[in-house]
């Protein structure tokens, strides 16, 4: 299929079962280029499974998922190639150095040398990390180790961003550094979709959300039209509004 | 396939082999204190014990005819340093004393010898007139050094006995089983261990290539990597070729060590090279095995008691462990790929066979094959079951 430049992400009718299990039912979205999409829902909402589909880790069982107008199931290479994936939980190397876990990652998505010196300063020194980039990452707190584990996701400049829950469990400082960088993405043109359960997060960044339960997608709009339509304070209200539950009340 | 990737990732886990304090003792430091320890405690430099071995002799050749040969063949034995040669009136006293552990093997000089020697000299060229015939030994099973020498040494002795000493024909109307030459000399208890060391150190691949992926898959990182460009293929090569370098420095640091306590290998540079080259293919079986074991094990902890699965029929039954066990245990041995890998050594270090020998190159077939068909085996089943 060739490429098209209406949306960057399409899912069409997407189901995705886990034997008797459906993590994600029927759902179609479209979310353009340069958006900054949230994606919220409670824990086991589906909102991981979504991301695992759209970065080709998960084969759906029906209906058909387009990133950058590449067909996902088709072309999951090219797709590879446009994407930067952020996983919910850190994933590095603990015996490399951050500076290592950033420019390995570099080096899978073939940067020039030369580029990936730079990229990765420049992330480190946003992330404020550049006086321990050289240390092991075994070393780090919990806070850095999320921070590099945004920075690998991002250090090929993709054009296509999936963060995974990427302030989980951060504290208040390292949460807003990292809402800075993602708004910075956002003003370069970036493609963003971003999965939260914290509501404030998906209205201080998000031009839209999508909110999700049971695997089925239950609203979307911009926070602000959310909130209007549900005559809502927060977008917390709004989804108790929906569905009578707490946002962090499941597990 | 990239290469930028291949390399990143080949290079990120040559780190791990150096900076994970587990898979750094299992690779490195282990075989590199086991070499010294065993040098110290079995070599030269550990008192240089030099094995004598008691052999009963029985000469089946009737007392009427010209026994020249026989004489000659049982002087050539007596003339070796490490042997002392025990003349028995018949097999059955001699085996009896084998049993008891008195003599460390028997030697069967058949009746036709005589006639078989003189008619390999009646017509050298022509194998149709020669009488064939059949040198019988029996070796003490619970001995790792006669069953690793003597017969070796055996063949060498008729060889120089029958066709003199610098001869390197391999047709003969005597046969026994073992076709590699040997020059006699003083050989102390490490040169027997030393072959086996190699493949010993080289078998704990498994455990730290199952507990690599196994961590991997448990960090999310292998579903991280599926998510870049990289293909299975990129990421398959570059576990196979810094296990490769990994085996690589093993196989330099144990020889180095082994030389250090005083070892001196028998064989030239061709013979060192295919010894290192064996090694290192044997390398990638176990880098097969450690991929089955992580498509079995459910986690790293797990990853390490499956390991064990196959590195201990591998250690007991394929190095120098094996030497020791019983004869039914030896057999078995030969359906491990660490037996070849000791076999071939063994060969070109101890009895200094050329690289080119039959031997060897039966072994060097082997294990190649069944190094490629064990990694093959364990890409398909880590790809298709292992990967989540």
């Amino acid at each position: 299929m060739g490429k098209t430049k209406e949306s960057e992400i399409v899912i069409e009718n997407l189901t995705k079962k886990f034997e008797d299990v459906t993590a994600v039912d029927d759902l179609s979205l479209e979310i353009e280029k340069g958006e900054l999409f949230g994606l919220l829902g409670p824990n086991g909402a589906g909102k991981t499974t979504v991301i695992k589909v759209l970065c080709g880790l998960l084969e759906p069982t029906s209906g058909s998922v387009h990133v950058g107008g590449y067909d996902v199931r088709k072309e999951t290479a090219k797709v590879k190639e446009l994407i930067g994936v952020c996983p919910q939980d850190t994933a590095a190397y603990p015996f490399l150095s951050g500076r290592e876990n950033v420019e390995l990652f570099g080096n899978l998505h073939t940067m020039p040398k030369e580029k990936l010196r730079k990229n990765t300063e420049e992330l480190l020194g946003k992330m404020g990390l550049s006086e321990d980039a050289n240390r092991r990452l075994g070393k780090y707190s919990g806070g850095m180790k999320r921070r590099i584990n945004l920075i690998m996701a991002l250090v090929h400049d993709p054009e296509t961003a999936f963060l995974d829950e990427p302030t989980v469990a951060m504290d208040p400082q390292s949460r807003h550094a990292v809402w800075d960088f993602i708004r910075e993405l956002g003003k370069r043109g970036k493609t963003i979709i971003l999965t939260t359960h914290y509501m404030e997060e998906a209205e201080e960044l998000c031009d839209r959300v999508g909110i999700i339960d049971h695997g089925k997608l239950i609203a979307l709009g911009s926070p602000k039209q959310l909130r209007d339509k549900f005559r809502a304070k927060d977008l917390e209200k709004v989804f108790i509004g929906l569905t009578g539950r707490k946002i962090r009340e499941e597990t | 396939m990239n290469f930028q990737r291949v390399f990143a990732l080949a290079k990120k886990e040559l780190k791990r082999l150096i900076r994970e304090p587990a898979a750094l003792f299992m690779i490195i430091l282990f075989p590199a204190m086991l070499t010294v320890f065993f040098g110290l405690a079995f070599g030269g430099i550990g008192g240089n014990q030099s094995a004598t071995y008691r052999i009963g002799v029985v000469s089946e050749t009737s007392a009427v005819q010209n026994q020249s040969w026989t004489q000659h063949f049982i002087g050539n034995l007596t003339n070796v340093e490490i042997l002392k040669i025990q003349p028995y009136p018949d097999n059955d006293t001699a085996q009896t004393d084998l049993v008891q552990g008195k003599i460390s093997a028997v030697i069967i000089i058949p009746d036709d010898f005589e006639q078989s020697c003189n008619s390999y000299w009646s017509a050298p060229a022509d194998p149709n007139q020669w009488v064939n015939t059949t040198l019988q030994v029996y070796l003490d099973s619970g001995s790792m050094f006669a069953t690793q020498a003597i017969q070796p040494i055996v063949q060498q002795t008729l060889t120089a006995t029958v066709y003199g000493q610098q001869t390197h024909s391999i047709a003969t109307p005597i046969q026994i089983s073992s076709p590699s030459l040997i020059r006699a000399s003083i050989t102390t208890t490490f040169d027997f261990f030393a072959p086996g060391l190699f493949a010993f150190a080289s078998v704990f691949l498994t455990m730290i290539v199952a507990q690599s992926f196994t961590l991997d898959r448990e960090n999310g990182l292998l579903r991280r990597i599926s998510a870049t460009p990289t293909t299975p293929t990129e990421f398959m090569s570059s576990q196979t070729i810094s296990n490769m370098v990994g085996a690589l420095v093993q196989v330099i640091l144990v020889f180095g060590m082994a030389y250090l306590v005083g070892y001196r290998p028998k064989g030239d540079i061709a013979s060192f090279a295919l010894a290192f080259a064996i090694v290192l293919i044997f390398s990638l079986c176990n880098v097969g095995f450690g991929l089955i074991t992580a498509t079995l094990a459910k986690s790293s902890g797990a990853a390490t008691g499956i390991a064990f699965i196959f590195i201990m029929p591998q250690m007991f039954l394929g190095t120098f462990v094996g030497a020791a066990l019983s004869a039914t245990a030896q057999e078995i041995g030969k359906f491990v790929p660490s037996y070849y890998v000791t076999d071939a050594l063994t060969s070109l270090f101890l009895r200094g066979a050329p690289a080119s020998s039959p031997t060897i190159l039966l072994d060097l077939t082997v294990v190649s094959g069944t190094s490629v068909a064990v990694l093959l085996v364990g890409i398909l089943l880590f790809r298709k079951y292992g990967k989540t």
